[in-house]
Protein backbone atom coordinates (compact mmCIF):
# COMPACT_ATOMS: atom_id res chain seq x y z
CA UNK A 1 0.00 0.00 0.00
CA UNK A 2 3.01 2.35 0.53
CA UNK A 3 3.68 2.55 -2.92
CA UNK A 4 0.44 2.84 -4.31
CA UNK A 5 0.81 7.28 -5.02
CA UNK A 6 4.03 6.19 -7.14
CA UNK A 7 1.69 3.55 -9.19
CA UNK A 8 -1.25 5.48 -9.25
CA UNK A 9 -0.10 9.22 -9.67
CA UNK A 10 2.56 7.97 -12.62
CA UNK A 11 -0.37 6.54 -14.66
CA UNK A 12 -2.62 9.02 -16.39
CA UNK A 13 -5.11 7.43 -17.38
CA UNK A 14 -6.15 6.55 -14.41
CA UNK A 15 -5.31 10.08 -12.75
CA UNK A 16 -7.77 11.42 -15.79
CA UNK A 17 -10.57 8.78 -15.21
CA UNK A 18 -10.35 10.06 -11.35
CA UNK A 19 -9.80 13.61 -12.38
CA UNK A 20 -13.04 15.27 -10.17
CA UNK A 21 -12.83 12.90 -7.02
CA UNK A 22 -11.64 14.54 -3.94
CA UNK A 23 -12.42 11.38 -1.21
CA UNK A 24 -10.57 9.64 1.29
CA UNK A 25 -10.71 5.90 2.10
CA UNK A 26 -9.33 3.21 4.38
CA UNK A 27 -8.40 0.02 3.12
CA UNK A 28 -7.83 -2.55 5.89
CA UNK A 29 -5.52 -5.40 5.29
CA UNK A 30 -6.48 -7.77 7.87
CA UNK A 31 -5.94 -5.62 11.07
CA UNK A 32 -3.63 -3.34 9.50
CA UNK A 33 -5.38 -0.02 8.12
CA UNK A 34 -3.87 2.55 5.63
CA UNK A 35 -6.17 5.40 4.79
CA UNK A 36 -5.72 7.02 1.43
CA UNK A 37 -6.32 10.73 0.47
CA UNK A 38 -7.31 11.59 -3.32
CA UNK A 39 -7.25 14.73 -4.23
CA UNK A 40 -8.31 15.40 -8.19
CA UNK A 41 -7.70 11.84 -8.99
CA UNK A 42 -3.70 11.61 -7.61
CA UNK A 43 -2.97 10.26 -4.32
CA UNK A 44 -1.95 12.35 -2.20
CA UNK A 45 -1.21 10.76 0.91
CA UNK A 46 -1.38 7.16 2.25
CA UNK A 47 -0.95 6.84 6.15
CA UNK A 48 -0.75 3.40 8.23
CA UNK A 49 -2.97 3.37 11.02
CA UNK A 50 -3.48 2.71 13.83
CA UNK A 51 -5.81 5.57 13.71
CA UNK A 52 -7.55 7.70 16.50
CA UNK A 53 -11.58 8.73 15.66
CA UNK A 54 -10.26 8.76 11.92
CA UNK A 55 -13.38 9.55 9.00
CA UNK A 56 -13.22 8.25 5.93
CA UNK A 57 -15.89 8.33 2.64
CA UNK A 58 -16.03 4.10 2.61
CA UNK A 59 -13.56 1.58 3.48
CA UNK A 60 -12.49 -2.03 2.02
CA UNK A 61 -12.08 -4.43 4.65
CA UNK A 62 -10.29 -7.65 3.48
CA UNK A 63 -7.74 -10.64 4.93
CA UNK A 64 -4.20 -10.68 3.58
CA UNK A 65 -4.44 -13.23 2.16
CA UNK A 66 -7.21 -12.17 -0.18
CA UNK A 67 -5.67 -9.39 -1.03
CA UNK A 68 -2.19 -11.07 -1.28
CA UNK A 69 -3.87 -13.14 -4.26
CA UNK A 70 -5.61 -10.03 -5.72
CA UNK A 71 -2.34 -8.43 -5.94
CA UNK A 72 -0.95 -11.45 -8.38
CA UNK A 73 -0.04 -10.92 -11.81
CA UNK A 74 -3.17 -13.20 -12.75
CA UNK A 75 -4.96 -13.54 -9.87
CA UNK A 76 -7.02 -16.98 -9.31
CA UNK A 77 -10.80 -16.73 -10.14
CA UNK A 78 -12.81 -15.28 -7.73
CA UNK A 79 -9.90 -13.26 -6.53
CA UNK A 80 -9.17 -10.53 -10.02
CA UNK A 81 -11.76 -8.20 -9.11
CA UNK A 82 -13.03 -5.95 -6.35
CA UNK A 83 -16.73 -6.75 -7.01
CA UNK A 84 -15.63 -10.74 -7.69
CA UNK A 85 -14.47 -10.11 -3.99
CA UNK A 86 -17.62 -8.97 -2.88
CA UNK A 87 -19.60 -11.34 -4.14
CA UNK A 88 -17.54 -14.35 -2.50
CA UNK A 89 -17.96 -12.23 0.83
CA UNK A 90 -13.86 -11.97 0.74
CA UNK A 91 -13.98 -7.79 0.60
CA UNK A 92 -16.16 -5.54 3.17
CA UNK A 93 -17.23 -2.38 1.06
CA UNK A 94 -18.47 -0.24 3.77
CA UNK A 95 -19.48 3.92 4.28
CA UNK A 96 -20.62 5.91 1.30
CA UNK A 97 -21.18 3.79 -1.09
CA UNK A 98 -22.76 6.63 -3.92
CA UNK A 99 -18.96 7.76 -3.71
CA UNK A 100 -17.41 4.43 -4.33
CA UNK A 101 -20.12 3.61 -7.53
CA UNK A 102 -19.56 6.75 -8.86
CA UNK A 103 -16.02 6.02 -9.07
CA UNK A 104 -16.28 2.22 -9.67
CA UNK A 105 -14.09 1.75 -12.41
CA UNK A 106 -11.44 4.20 -11.25
CA UNK A 107 -10.91 2.71 -7.79
CA UNK A 108 -10.78 -0.92 -9.02
CA UNK A 109 -7.79 0.68 -11.45
CA UNK A 110 -6.38 2.09 -8.33
CA UNK A 111 -6.71 -1.16 -6.03
CA UNK A 112 -5.44 -2.96 -9.37
CA UNK A 113 -2.14 -1.01 -9.76
CA UNK A 114 -0.43 -2.89 -6.86
CA UNK A 115 -0.24 -5.83 -8.93
CA UNK A 116 2.91 -6.47 -10.79
CA UNK A 117 3.66 -4.23 -14.30
CA UNK A 118 2.44 -5.64 -16.81
CA UNK A 119 -0.93 -7.27 -15.31
CA UNK A 120 -4.45 -6.60 -16.35
CA UNK A 121 -6.15 -4.12 -14.55
CA UNK B 1 -3.16 -0.38 -42.76
CA UNK B 2 -4.81 -1.77 -45.77
CA UNK B 3 -8.59 -0.92 -45.79
CA UNK B 4 -10.54 -4.22 -45.64
CA UNK B 5 -14.88 -4.70 -45.17
CA UNK B 6 -15.61 -7.58 -43.13
CA UNK B 7 -17.94 -9.94 -43.99
CA UNK B 8 -20.86 -8.78 -42.41
CA UNK B 9 -23.86 -7.56 -43.40
CA UNK B 10 -25.60 -5.25 -41.58
CA UNK B 11 -29.49 -4.28 -42.17
CA UNK B 12 -32.62 -2.95 -40.30
CA UNK B 13 -35.53 -4.78 -39.98
CA UNK B 14 -39.17 -3.15 -39.37
CA UNK B 15 -41.50 -5.94 -37.50
CA UNK B 16 -44.33 -5.81 -35.06
CA UNK B 17 -42.52 -6.95 -31.64
CA UNK B 18 -45.05 -7.28 -28.48
CA UNK B 19 -47.68 -5.23 -30.41
CA UNK B 20 -45.96 -2.17 -31.40
CA UNK B 21 -43.70 -1.99 -34.23
CA UNK B 22 -40.32 -2.17 -33.86
CA UNK B 23 -36.97 -0.77 -36.01
CA UNK B 24 -34.59 -3.78 -35.25
CA UNK B 25 -30.68 -3.95 -36.28
CA UNK B 26 -29.71 -7.64 -37.30
CA UNK B 27 -26.21 -8.47 -38.89
CA UNK B 28 -25.44 -11.50 -40.39
CA UNK B 29 -22.76 -13.51 -42.38
CA UNK B 30 -22.30 -17.03 -43.84
CA UNK B 31 -24.20 -19.47 -45.39
CA UNK B 32 -25.57 -22.82 -44.18
CA UNK B 33 -26.94 -24.10 -40.79
CA UNK B 34 -28.76 -21.26 -39.04
CA UNK B 35 -27.01 -20.01 -36.00
CA UNK B 36 -28.45 -17.29 -34.18
CA UNK B 37 -26.87 -15.47 -31.64
CA UNK B 38 -28.02 -13.43 -28.37
CA UNK B 39 -26.14 -10.72 -26.53
CA UNK B 40 -25.55 -9.99 -23.36
CA UNK B 41 -27.17 -7.51 -20.95
CA UNK B 42 -26.92 -3.97 -21.75
CA UNK B 43 -24.96 -4.40 -24.62
CA UNK B 44 -25.34 -5.48 -28.07
CA UNK B 45 -24.10 -8.13 -31.41
CA UNK B 46 -21.46 -6.30 -31.92
CA UNK B 47 -20.03 -9.18 -29.26
CA UNK B 48 -19.95 -11.80 -31.84
CA UNK B 49 -17.41 -10.06 -33.81
CA UNK B 50 -15.80 -12.76 -33.80
CA UNK B 51 -17.89 -15.69 -34.94
CA UNK B 52 -19.05 -13.03 -37.46
CA UNK B 53 -15.54 -13.21 -39.27
CA UNK B 54 -14.58 -16.72 -38.14
CA UNK B 55 -14.10 -18.52 -42.05
CA UNK B 56 -14.54 -21.51 -40.43
CA UNK B 57 -18.15 -21.18 -38.70
CA UNK B 58 -18.84 -18.73 -42.19
CA UNK B 59 -18.27 -22.01 -44.50
CA UNK B 60 -20.99 -24.24 -42.20
CA UNK B 61 -23.37 -21.33 -40.68
CA UNK B 62 -25.66 -18.71 -41.68
CA UNK B 63 -24.98 -16.54 -38.60
CA UNK B 64 -27.41 -14.11 -37.08
CA UNK B 65 -27.54 -11.85 -34.80
CA UNK B 66 -29.52 -8.47 -33.89
CA UNK B 67 -29.50 -6.41 -31.35
CA UNK B 68 -32.27 -5.96 -28.81
CA UNK B 69 -35.28 -3.48 -28.81
CA UNK B 70 -33.54 -0.42 -26.78
CA UNK B 71 -29.96 -1.79 -27.25
CA UNK B 72 -27.27 -1.15 -29.56
CA UNK B 73 -28.96 0.29 -33.28
CA UNK B 74 -32.39 -1.08 -32.43
CA UNK B 75 -34.26 1.48 -31.70
CA UNK B 76 -36.75 0.96 -28.44
CA UNK B 77 -40.47 1.30 -29.13
CA UNK B 78 -42.63 4.31 -29.78
CA UNK B 79 -43.60 5.79 -26.03
CA UNK B 80 -40.17 4.66 -24.53
CA UNK B 81 -40.04 7.89 -22.86
CA UNK B 82 -43.13 7.14 -20.69
CA UNK B 83 -42.46 4.01 -19.82
CA UNK B 84 -39.94 1.94 -17.23
CA UNK B 85 -37.82 -0.76 -19.81
CA UNK B 86 -37.76 -4.45 -17.77
CA UNK B 87 -37.47 -7.55 -19.77
CA UNK B 88 -39.17 -10.07 -19.42
CA UNK B 89 -38.79 -14.02 -19.99
CA UNK B 90 -42.13 -14.01 -22.26
CA UNK B 91 -40.98 -10.57 -24.05
CA UNK B 92 -37.99 -12.00 -24.46
CA UNK B 93 -38.74 -15.46 -25.91
CA UNK B 94 -41.17 -13.65 -28.13
CA UNK B 95 -38.99 -11.08 -29.54
CA UNK B 96 -36.35 -14.12 -30.37
CA UNK B 97 -39.17 -16.30 -32.35
CA UNK B 98 -40.37 -13.21 -33.84
CA UNK B 99 -37.07 -12.48 -35.53
CA UNK B 100 -36.69 -16.25 -36.33
CA UNK B 101 -39.75 -16.60 -38.10
CA UNK B 102 -39.13 -13.03 -39.83
CA UNK B 103 -35.81 -14.16 -41.09
CA UNK B 104 -37.52 -17.48 -42.28
CA UNK B 105 -34.36 -19.43 -40.02
CA UNK B 106 -35.39 -23.00 -40.30
CA UNK B 107 -35.06 -24.65 -36.86
CA UNK B 108 -31.82 -22.29 -36.11
CA UNK B 109 -29.08 -22.91 -33.57
CA UNK B 110 -29.46 -20.51 -30.52
CA UNK B 111 -26.96 -19.25 -28.84
CA UNK B 112 -27.09 -17.01 -26.04
CA UNK B 113 -24.81 -15.22 -23.52
CA UNK B 114 -25.53 -14.51 -19.79
CA UNK B 115 -28.95 -13.33 -19.85
CA UNK B 116 -29.07 -14.90 -23.16
CA UNK B 117 -27.70 -18.00 -21.86
CA UNK B 118 -30.87 -17.97 -19.32
CA UNK B 119 -33.43 -17.79 -22.29
CA UNK B 120 -31.36 -20.32 -23.67
CA UNK B 121 -32.72 -22.13 -20.43
CA UNK B 122 -36.24 -20.98 -21.56
CA UNK B 123 -36.43 -21.77 -25.11
CA UNK B 124 -34.74 -25.38 -24.44
CA UNK B 125 -37.89 -25.67 -21.67
CA UNK B 126 -40.68 -24.22 -23.88
CA UNK B 127 -39.83 -24.09 -27.42
CA UNK B 128 -37.11 -27.33 -27.93
CA UNK B 129 -38.81 -28.09 -31.05
CA UNK B 130 -38.28 -24.41 -32.60
CA UNK B 131 -34.28 -25.51 -32.17
CA UNK B 132 -32.15 -28.00 -33.56
CA UNK B 133 -29.86 -27.43 -30.67
CA UNK B 134 -29.26 -24.41 -28.14
CA UNK B 135 -26.10 -23.23 -26.30
CA UNK B 136 -26.10 -21.15 -23.30
CA UNK B 137 -22.90 -19.42 -23.02
CA UNK B 138 -22.38 -18.66 -18.76
CA UNK B 139 -25.68 -20.00 -18.31
CA UNK B 140 -27.16 -20.17 -14.70
CA UNK B 141 -31.17 -21.26 -13.61
CA UNK B 142 -30.70 -17.96 -11.37
CA UNK B 143 -28.03 -15.39 -9.97
CA UNK B 144 -27.41 -14.13 -6.32
CA UNK B 145 -27.52 -10.51 -6.00
CA UNK B 146 -24.12 -9.51 -5.05
CA UNK B 147 -24.62 -5.92 -5.43
CA UNK B 148 -27.04 -2.84 -5.76
CA UNK B 149 -28.18 -2.37 -9.64
CA UNK B 150 -30.13 0.78 -8.41
CA UNK B 151 -26.56 2.76 -8.75
CA UNK B 152 -26.92 1.58 -13.05
CA UNK B 153 -29.56 4.04 -12.93
CA UNK B 154 -29.98 7.68 -10.87
CA UNK B 155 -29.41 11.27 -12.20
CA UNK B 156 -26.40 11.63 -10.26
CA UNK B 157 -24.56 8.60 -10.86
CA UNK B 158 -22.73 8.43 -15.10
CA UNK B 159 -25.19 5.23 -16.08
CA UNK B 160 -22.70 4.01 -18.80
CA UNK B 161 -19.24 4.27 -16.36
CA UNK B 162 -21.24 3.00 -13.86
CA UNK B 163 -22.33 -0.07 -15.96
CA UNK B 164 -18.49 -0.92 -17.01
CA UNK B 165 -17.79 -0.76 -13.78
CA UNK B 166 -20.16 -3.58 -12.73
CA UNK B 167 -19.13 -5.56 -14.98
CA UNK B 168 -15.32 -5.03 -15.82
CA UNK B 169 -14.36 -7.73 -13.90
CA UNK B 170 -16.33 -10.53 -15.06
CA UNK B 171 -13.79 -10.46 -17.77
CA UNK B 172 -10.89 -12.97 -17.31
CA UNK B 173 -7.48 -12.03 -16.24
CA UNK B 174 -6.22 -13.29 -19.69
CA UNK B 175 -8.12 -11.43 -22.38
CA UNK B 176 -6.12 -8.90 -24.44
CA UNK B 177 -6.76 -5.06 -23.55
CA UNK B 178 -8.02 -4.42 -26.83
CA UNK B 179 -11.17 -6.57 -26.73
CA UNK B 180 -11.69 -6.07 -22.88
CA UNK B 181 -12.06 -2.78 -23.46
CA UNK B 182 -13.76 -2.81 -26.63
CA UNK B 183 -16.34 -5.24 -24.79
CA UNK B 184 -16.70 -2.16 -21.88
CA UNK B 185 -17.03 0.10 -24.35
CA UNK B 186 -20.31 -1.58 -25.29
CA UNK B 187 -21.64 -1.23 -21.85
CA UNK B 188 -20.67 2.37 -21.68
CA UNK B 189 -22.89 2.90 -24.83
CA UNK B 190 -25.89 1.38 -23.41
CA UNK B 191 -29.29 3.59 -23.41
CA UNK B 192 -29.76 4.74 -19.39
CA UNK B 193 -31.80 2.37 -17.78
CA UNK B 194 -31.74 -0.76 -20.05
CA UNK B 195 -28.59 -3.01 -18.69
CA UNK B 196 -30.64 -2.22 -14.91
CA UNK B 197 -34.06 -3.15 -17.31
CA UNK B 198 -32.35 -6.51 -18.46
CA UNK B 199 -31.22 -7.60 -14.86
CA UNK B 200 -34.74 -7.65 -13.93
CA UNK B 201 -34.81 -10.61 -16.08
CA UNK B 202 -31.74 -12.14 -15.02
CA UNK B 203 -31.81 -11.53 -11.20
CA UNK B 204 -35.46 -11.51 -10.82
CA UNK B 205 -38.08 -12.32 -12.88
CA UNK B 206 -36.12 -15.11 -15.05
CA UNK B 207 -35.27 -17.31 -12.26
CA UNK B 208 -35.85 -20.45 -13.78
CA UNK B 209 -34.59 -22.88 -10.97
CA UNK B 210 -38.22 -24.66 -10.55
CA UNK B 211 -38.47 -25.82 -13.84
CA UNK B 212 -35.18 -26.54 -15.36
CA UNK B 213 -35.36 -30.30 -14.41
CA UNK B 214 -38.10 -30.31 -16.76
CA UNK B 215 -35.76 -29.62 -19.78
CA UNK B 216 -36.03 -32.20 -22.29
CA UNK B 217 -32.53 -32.72 -24.11
CA UNK B 218 -34.08 -35.32 -26.72
CA UNK B 219 -35.99 -32.80 -27.65
CA UNK B 220 -33.56 -30.22 -28.12
CA UNK B 221 -29.84 -30.44 -27.20
CA UNK B 222 -28.53 -28.65 -24.56
CA UNK B 223 -24.77 -27.64 -24.57
CA UNK B 224 -23.30 -25.52 -21.73
CA UNK B 225 -20.10 -23.51 -22.06
CA UNK B 226 -18.83 -21.23 -19.10
CA UNK B 227 -15.65 -19.65 -18.71
CA UNK B 228 -13.82 -20.20 -15.15
CA UNK B 229 -13.69 -16.43 -14.27
CA UNK B 230 -16.91 -15.43 -14.32
CA UNK B 231 -18.48 -14.73 -11.14
CA UNK B 232 -21.86 -13.78 -12.31
CA UNK B 233 -22.60 -17.14 -13.54
CA UNK B 234 -19.86 -19.36 -12.57
CA UNK B 235 -19.09 -22.70 -13.44
CA UNK B 236 -20.70 -24.42 -10.40
CA UNK B 237 -23.94 -22.36 -11.42
CA UNK B 238 -23.51 -24.00 -15.10
CA UNK B 239 -22.54 -26.86 -13.30
CA UNK B 240 -25.71 -27.09 -11.01
CA UNK B 241 -28.48 -27.00 -14.29
CA UNK B 242 -26.91 -29.52 -15.32
CA UNK B 243 -27.16 -32.00 -12.58
CA UNK B 244 -31.06 -30.87 -13.05
CA UNK B 245 -31.35 -32.10 -16.28
CA UNK B 246 -30.14 -35.44 -18.46
CA UNK B 247 -27.63 -34.93 -21.05
CA UNK B 248 -26.65 -31.20 -20.91
CA UNK B 249 -23.39 -31.32 -22.20
CA UNK B 250 -21.08 -28.82 -20.06
CA UNK B 251 -17.73 -27.16 -20.73
CA UNK B 252 -15.82 -24.97 -18.29
CA UNK B 253 -14.03 -22.99 -20.60
CA UNK B 254 -10.21 -22.21 -18.90
CA UNK B 255 -9.02 -18.47 -18.83
CA UNK B 256 -12.30 -16.74 -20.12
CA UNK B 257 -14.75 -14.80 -18.05
CA UNK B 258 -18.80 -13.69 -18.76
CA UNK B 259 -18.12 -12.51 -22.33
CA UNK B 260 -15.98 -14.93 -24.12
CA UNK B 261 -17.11 -14.68 -27.43
CA UNK B 262 -16.33 -11.11 -27.03
CA UNK B 263 -13.43 -10.92 -24.48
CA UNK B 264 -11.49 -13.24 -26.15
CA UNK B 265 -12.60 -14.48 -29.49
CA UNK B 266 -9.73 -16.80 -30.38
CA UNK B 267 -9.72 -19.30 -27.68
CA UNK B 268 -14.05 -18.82 -27.83
CA UNK B 269 -14.11 -19.66 -31.14
CA UNK B 270 -12.01 -23.35 -30.30
CA UNK B 271 -14.42 -24.51 -27.74
CA UNK B 272 -16.98 -23.08 -29.83
CA UNK B 273 -16.33 -25.13 -33.18
CA UNK B 274 -16.10 -28.21 -32.01
CA UNK B 275 -19.83 -28.31 -29.97
CA UNK B 276 -21.15 -26.77 -33.95
CA UNK B 277 -19.45 -30.19 -35.31
CA UNK B 278 -21.01 -32.43 -33.20
CA UNK B 279 -24.35 -30.59 -33.86
CA UNK B 280 -24.18 -30.88 -37.60
CA UNK B 281 -23.29 -34.12 -37.42
CA UNK B 282 -25.91 -34.90 -35.03
CA UNK B 283 -28.48 -33.16 -37.17
CA UNK B 284 -27.18 -34.04 -40.71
Amino acid sequence: MKDLARFVNANAALVRRGRYLNTRFLVEVGDDGYLVVIRDGMVQSVTPGPFVMQDWDFALRAAPDTWEKFWLAIPPPGYHDLIALMRYKRLRVEGNMLIFMRNLLYVKGLMASLRPAGAAQ
Amino acid sequence: MKPSFEPIIGRYLNLELLGKPHRLYIEEAGQGVPLLCLHTAGADARQYRGVLNDPEVLRHHRVVTFDLPWHGRSSPPPGWHNEEYKLTSRDYMDVILAVSDALGLDRPIAMGCSIGGRVALHLALHYPERFRSIIGLQSGAHVSRYFDSSYLHRSDVHGGEACAGVVSGLIGPFSPDSDRWETLWHYMQGGPGVFLGDLYFYQLEGDIRADVAKIDTNRCPLYLLTGEYDYSCSPDDTREVAKQAAGIDVTIMERLGHFPMSENPAPFLSYLRPVLERIRAATA
